[in-house]
């Protein structure tokens, strides 16, 4: 059976709804975080997937992606290093200690 | 192209670039006890910035990858302006024996954001977009966890990041789509080839989400009050007026002139959420205490008064909404740069009842308060009623009749609640109320420039006759 454009779109949507359910349900911060990496790479996919089927003749799809990677490294280090200092003032990273903002 | 040509085009980001180093440079080379120059330093340059911009200037550079308007020079002047009063303000805060010593990554990261807000708001091509919104708002998650030792900037940090990363992941799933679609992401050969396909229209709504995150319109506003209590105060006074005008700024341009095919679909859509946006602020901030929370329901509900502006999708909208952010900014600057001020000399209390008889001890404060209120509210000789009346008047102009007449409905309600702080000042008797103190230079220049803009602004009309002149799509 040849791979064709629809069966990598069926994996990434997957992915990202994946991602969106892990969003909503998860407890702990790192899990969260998680679950948007898969929306990203979800996205990543996509993008090369059109390039590479849809659009051989450019480069566009392609740049995204490599944008989109770096961005989500960025966007990840950031995330951490804040989940580090919540873990230092209040000794956890499950959603359901860090209630301290609310009314 | 040559090179000169790309200097003239983008000398406000290219400007900032280098305003941004130096100061990161100063930071470095100054000794520590200095953080009054550095402050000094970056009001300073600041103010060249919007000397050396403050003629608007139109071109594309780099293949129409960027693009500026008149319109897009005034706005990115107008945002330096905010940036310098927040810097003016955060004065009492960063000056503080605990914070000075991180003054200079304060001004860095807020520069930093500003530079991305820039490219944000000139991208020709959603490439460019993308990357100045990730840096307008990966830098603002660190401002937001500033107070490094205090728990709730960590949690509200924490919300914050994780909230913009979610928005911009099912915005760029929504900008896949469009690619899958059209095979390009310029914005010049976009028009054409967006028609309004079911896919078309999905990608227009994640991508319309992404943005809502950012604006915090109602189905999306969950982590507005928490960040913008947590945040240390100039922070939250940055994001309430600075991120939240590049961003209305943005999603008008793109709305129309990217998806100007799909008008009828996104303006059904921007009707309800506009709706339902001042309609659920406006309720929800009746139950604030805590003053920032307050003004997070506050900064909502003027979010879908903007977005009114965008309804109009015409010169008269763009014109209106750029004149309703220089209004906001100096107005919810005045409010936030008391509440800061007022923080600092009573132990942190942020709540209504701390204001509790200020009149009878801080009357200048109080009179500043209950002016930038009332332009806040919309009532007539100040600035507010002004804003508002335009961009009433666009989207009527429209034919959005039903939104107008439940947002005019809206603005009795917050009146109300801006009249309990003036009510809590003026009226309310209070034992022990706040000792009568001097607040530093800086923060009272800030405040004079604060009050004049909400008493003149209004006033002069030439402001919008200005801004109507450069106001071209």
């Amino acid at each position: 059976m040849e791979i064709h454009v629809i069966h990598y779109l069926v994996v990434s949507t997957i992915m990202m709804f994946c991602g969106i359910y892990g969003f909503f349900t998860r407890k702990n911060l790192l899990a969260l975080l998680i679950s948007i990496e898969l929306m990203l790479n979800a996205t990543n996919i996509n993008f090369a997937v059109f390039n590479r089927y849809l659009f051989q003749g450019q480069l566009e799809g392609h740049f995204f992606t490599l944008f989109g990677i770096a961005i989500a490294a960025a966007e990840t280090a950031i995330a951490i290093a804040i989940i580090i200092n919540v873990y230092r003032n209040v000794k956890q990273i499950l959603t359901d200690d860090i209630t301290d903002l609310k009314g | 192209m040559d090179i000169s040509t790309i200097f003239s085009t983008m000398q406000a980001e290219i400007s900032l670039a280098i305003i941004l180093i130096v100061i990161l440079l100063a930071d470095l080379i100054l000794k520590q006890p200095n953080h009054k120059a550095l402050q000094g330093l970056a009001c300073g340059l600041l103010v060249v910035q919007i000397a050396l911009n403050i003629i608007p200037v139109s071109g594309e550079a780099f293949g129409g990858m960027y693009q500026t308007s008149p319109m897009a020079s005034i706005m990115k002047t107008v945002l330096a302006l905010g940036t310098l009063l927040v810097f003016m303000q955060a004065d009492s805060w960063i000056n503080r024996e605990d914070t000075r010593h991180k003054a200079g990554e304060f001004y860095v990261l807020t520069l930093s954001t500003l530079l991305g807000m820039y490219y944000m708001i000139s991208a020709g091509s959603f490439l460019l977009f993308y990357v100045g919104l990730e840096l307008a708002s990966i830098p603002i998650a660190c401002l937001v966890a500033f107070d490094k030792y205090r728990r709730q900037s960590a949690e509200a940090g924490t919300k914050f990041i994780l909230n913009a990363m979610f928005s911009s992941a099912l915005m760029l799933y929504g900008l896949s789509l469009i690619y899958g679609t059209c095979g390009t992401m310029y914005f010049n050969d976009l028009p054409e080839l967006l028609t309004g396909t079911p896919l078309q229209i999905m990608a227009m709504v994640l991508f319309f989400a992404g943005l809502g995150f950012k604006l915090s319109l109602v189905p999306f506003h969950m982590w507005t009050p928490d960040t913008y209590q947590g945040a240390p105060t100039s922070v939250t006074a940055y994001l309430s007026v600075i991120s939240k005008g590049a961003a209305a700024f943005a999603l008008m341009s793109i709305l129309v002139k990217v998806f100007a095919s799909m008008t009828d679909n996104w303006s059904m859509l921007l009707s309800v959420v506009i709706v339902v946006t001042i309609t659920i602020a406006n309720i929800f901030a009746i139950l604030q205490h805590d003053l920032k929370r307050f003004m997070a329901y506050s900064s909502i509900s003027q979010a879908g008064y903007i977005m009114l502006a965008v309804l109009g999708a015409d010169a008269q909208g763009m014109t209106s909404l750029v004149y309703y952010v220089i209004v906001y900014i100096v107005a919810n600057l005045a409010v936030f740069g008391v509440i800061t001020t007022i923080e600092q000399h009573n132990g942190g209390r942020v709540d209504r009842e701390a204001y509790n008889g200020l009149y009878k001890t801080n009357p200048r404060l109080s009179f500043i308060m209950t002016l930038a209120l009332f332009s806040l509210g919309g009532i007539p000789p100040f600035a507010g009623f002004f804003s508002k009346f335009f961009v009433f008047a666009a989207a009527f102009h429209a034919g959005h009749l039903l939104v107008v007449f439940l947002a005019l409905v809206n603005t009795i309600i917050s009146l109300y609640y801006y009249l309990l702080i003036v009510k809590a000042m003026y009226i309310t008797p209070n034992d022990n109320p706040l000792p009568t103190f001097r607040s530093s230079n800086m923060t009272r220049a800030s405040l004079v420039i604060c009050l004049a803009g909400v008493i003149l602004l209004g006033v002069i009309s030439n402001v919008y006759q200005l801004l109507f002149d450069n106001a071209l799509f």
